[in-house]
């Protein structure tokens, strides 16, 4: 049954010393992205059915509510629902994020990657880079749909360039809360459940009406939600209407659509970081 | 950085691959809730080169073992070495040196199994051109060449067994642990993930397999350690393990009810010293423990033939695997166990 000869085929690759271990850090994360990326290319209809809310929404607040919403004097309701719409995608972003983080928890495949000597930070930054990269064309989709019901950025290609960035910035901020909420996540069915707090965090916003149409206190967490901040920033890059509640939130929205998306960043990157780490308590 | 690794760490020249000492590990406990001790006190010397089966109930640790020696969950007191390094404290230098497949196959469904193994390949730092080729090797070890390029969600679950397994022998492990390598595989599942397991044996690798089947520890293990609650409670070979709850009964089914008096007087005359024969009159057997087995089974058939008593069956039976897990763990028996859940 057994010998004493000891299985060598494979020698053990050097990859110790500093030098190598930041080029195995990336050369990991790479990898990963690439796992996620040939998702993408494989499931092309699960890329369909994460845009099939966006851009049910885009028809539905377009053509079905659009002519009745009325949002400020001579403003195209198109035109201000379109930028946040683009918010609301990037926020609910977390959802695909936590859903992937858990459904490697579950089949094993997390503890796998634990048990290889890959650089385990990759397991983070790998999920980090490809969900911005999965945004990017979530984002490239959406705004091809917008320009083909009539949506225009208005302010030239380097103000909507900046627009695209800041609403990237906001997903990348938010893929932190999705990882640690998919590592706390006992199966796929909790991690579902979280659409149930996603959809008032994408709705009590900016984005589909001006928080100073809401009551007092609502319009108050809506104008202070960063959706809006992002969504009230990328409206003013492209050159869309911005709802003018003259509050100082609401004017400071460039401003706060980077330090929301940084501040989130600083919270949530490490408790997602420890939680990860604590999987081997 | 770290210093640099012994060129012969003590361990590593010893005859043991694994050697764990009083393991311990402690769930919940807070909050006034139980604590759970998945590991108490468990110790482990895995000789190199064998199949060594870690056999116990649901809960007994088992899982938690595995998972301490393989680097994914610390534990709270006691010390390990795998492959010669200390998994607390090198566990990138264990992690090295083993292979793991855990109870779910923890393959990506959706990349091909080519590309799962090069994806593997190359996170266990092979160069790409390195990768590629031992994914192909794999790929033909494993059986799997005619479906490299098919997605393992379509695989029969062996198969995808099959994969797993080649995606934990890349660096063709020292150590390969097995966690329930066949729960939900059909018997044709099962019997192809052990003949692998017997062809990776006859390679040189160490194999720690847990599993709760009998016949699976049975046919595999070269030793045997029987866990329960959190400790090695025995550990030997599978037939030593089965000589030491007791040796061999001579076993005689009647033809007809009314020759048990005279079956029972002709065993009763090959009985061990000190001890009566057992009769279960519904299936008309009668058996008795015996010091020497075939003497016994020869003496006893000599008795009935001189008693002219004609019998259904006569036979020698030793215990099987079943019956010296359930004596050893205490398992059907009327003494209550304290629940140890969640070795997961």
């Amino acid at each position: 049954m057994s010998t004493t000869t000891h299985p060598v085929p494979v020698p053990l690759p050097a990859d110790d010393g500093a030098g190598r271990r930041l080029y195995w850090a990336v050369a990991d994360c790479w990898t990963i992205v690439r796992r996620d990326l040939t998702h993408l290319v494989k499931q092309p209809s699960l890329v369909a059915w994460q845009l099939g809310f966006p851009i049910v929404s885009v028809l539905l607040f377009v053509y079905v509510f659009g002519s009745a919403m009325e949002v400020g004097e001579g403003v195209s309701y198109k035109d201000y629902a379109m930028p946040g719409m683009f918010a609301m995608t990037m926020a609910f972003g977390f959802m695909n994020t936590a859903m992937a983080v858990v459904v490697d928890k579950e089949r094993g495949v997390t503890d796998r990657f634990r048990a290889m000597p890959m650089a385990s930070s990759a397991v983070v930054t790998g999920r980090g880079v490809s969900d911005v990269l999965h945004a990017a064309l979530d984002l490239a989709v959406m705004a091809a749909i917008a320009l083909v019901v009539g949506w225009r950025p208005d302010d030239g290609l380097f103000p909507a360039l900046a627009a695209f960035a800041l609403l990237l910035l906001l997903r990348f901020a938010l893929i932190w809360v999705g990882v640690l909420l998919g590592l706390l996540a006992k199966n796929q069915e909790s991690a579902g459940n979280l659409f149930a707090v996603a959809f008032p965090f994408g709705m009590i916003s900016s984005v589909f009406t001006p928080p100073s149409l809401m009551p007092d206190w609502l319009g108050t967490l809506a104008m202070w939600n960063p959706v809006s901040a992002t969504a009230n920033a990328v409206r003013d890059l492209f050159g869309n209407p911005v709802p003018g509640g003259g509050s100082w939130i609401e004017e400071h929205a460039l401003l706060m659509a980077v330090v929301w998306p940084l501040a989130l960043t600083a919270v949530f990157l490490p408790l997602a970081v420890r939680r990860f780490q604590r999987l081997g308590r | 950085m770290k210093p640099p690794p012994p060129t012969t760490p003590a361990a590593a020249s010893s005859s043991y691959a694994v050697v764990a000492e009083g393991l311990r590990k402690t769930y919940g406990g807070g909050r006034g809730a139980p604590a759970t001790h998945a590991l108490d006190g468990l110790d482990l010397a895995v000789p190199r080169g064998t199949v060594y089966g870690l056999l116990g109930p649901n809960g007994a640790g088992k899982t938690t073992a595995v998972r301490v020696l393989t680097t994914l969950t610390r534990a709270d007191a006691g010390h390990a070495t795998v492959a010669g390094y200390d998994v607390g404290r090198r566990p990138r230098d264990v992690r090295r040196r083993i292979g793991l497949t855990g109870q779910h196959t923890a393959v990506d469904g959706i990349l091909t199994a080519r590309q799962n193994l090069r994806m593997f390949g190359r996170l266990f730092h092979l160069d790409p051109a390195h990768a590629r080729r031992r994914a192909d090797e794999l790929l033909e070890a494993f059986g799997l060449a005619h479906a490299a390029d098919q997605q393992p969600q379509h695989f029969s679950g062996g198969m995808r067994r099959r994969l797993d397994l080649a995606s934990s022998m890349i660096l063709a492990p020292e150590v390969l642990f097995l966690d329930e390598p066949t729960t939900g595989l059909d018997p044709r599942g099962r019997s192809e993930v052990w003949e692998t397991v017997r062809g990776l044996t006859a390679q040189g690798t160490t194999v720690v397999l847990t599993t709760h089947y009998l016949d699976e520890a049975d046919k595999l293990s070269d030793r045997i350690a029987v866990v329960d609650h959190g400790r090695n409670i025995t550990e030997d070979t599978p037939a030593g393990l089965k000589r030491a709850i007791g040796g061999d009964r001579v076993e005689v089914v009647a033809a007809e009810a009314r020759d048990l008096p005279a079956v029972r007087a002709a065993v009763a005359r090959v009985a061990g010293s000190g001890t009566a024969p057992s009769t279960d009159e519904a299936t008309l057997r009668v058996h008795a423990p015996v010091a020497e087995g075939v003497p016994a089974l020869t003496d006893v058939a000599r008795h009935l033939q001189d008693a002219g008593v004609a019998v259904a069956d006569l036979g020698l039976r030793r215990p099987t695997l079943d019956e010296v897990f359930l004596t050893l763990t205490g398992a059907g028996t009327d003494v209550p166990q304290p629940a140890t859940e969640a070795a997961a």
